[in-house]
């Protein structure tokens, strides 16, 4: 990978780290455990996560939880995977692999919630 | 001639608590990433309607997504500690000319991490 992008990968990680340290354990903890136990089953009703998900601001806020999640993912996981594969993280099929499925799954979700 | 190094073991970070925690703290990411999908196939699911939506339930509630979720809470939730705790080193705040204290930038982040979780449950929540 091209050394004057590093910066920019390492910047979204950062913003992506701080963003699912703060968010990401209380959507788990109501979106899959509290689900699956039965906690407030009304909320989970669709008409209200739908009228919930679709408010414009739901909507910003999906895409970038997801976009900076996997983004987050991409870098951190690159080294571990670099490691493992026994090659250097610069190797580009690594880069590839990792930033190319976070941008996918980024292009995925503004699709995805510009369509709900 | 270039000497021979011996290329280290996949899993040469096994048996070494520090390299183990610090290996643990790199995988956290697969389960930030992993749970940014689920929510990516979440959106999916609302847009094709009731049934798929109401089906994808079913599946998050399915026993193996159960373990799923509370390895995945777990991974969070060390990644939450770790990366506030690595806050202070991250940036230095001044107060005019002091310096504040490591310890109350971690304070700082774990209460507004409190707060923002209670008004996301109450947001999801309140029906």
């Amino acid at each position: 990978m091209h050394r004057s992008v590093e910066p920019l990968w390492w910047l979204l990680f950062a913003i992506g780290g701080t963003l699912t340290a703060f968010l990401t354990p209380i959507h788990i903890l109501i979106g899959g455990i509290g689900l699956a136990a039965g906690w407030a089953r009304d909320a989970f009703a669709y008409d209200h996560i739908r009228a919930l998900v679709s408010h414009p601001l739901a909507r910003l806020y999906l895409f970038v939880l997801i976009s900076l999640s996997l983004l987050h993912w991409a870098h951190r996981f690159r080294y571990t995977l670099a490691e493992a594969l026994h090659v250097k993280p610069s190797w580009l099929p690594v880069s590839l692999a990792c930033y190319g499925a976070a941008v996918l799954g980024t292009i995925l979700a503004a699709v995805f919630l510009i369509r709900l | 001639m270039t000497p021979y190094h011996r290329p280290p073991r996949f899993n040469w970070w096994w048996g070494h608590r520090a390299y183990s925690l610090f290996m643990l703290r790199e995988l956290t990411s697969v389960f930030i990433g992993a749970y940014a999908v689920l929510l990516l196939v979440l959106v999916r699911r609302l847009a094709q309607g009731r049934d798929a939506y109401e089906g994808y339930l079913q599946f998050l509630s399915s026993p193996w997504m159960v373990v799923f979720h509370v390895a995945a809470l777990a991974a969070a939730l060390y990644h939450s500690i770790t990366w506030f705790g690595l806050a202070p080193k991250a940036m230095t705040v001044r107060l005019g000319d002091r310096r504040v204290p490591g310890v109350v930038i971690v304070g700082a982040n774990y209460a507004a991490w409190i707060v923002i979780s209670v008004i996301l449950a109450w947001i999801v929540l309140r029906g």
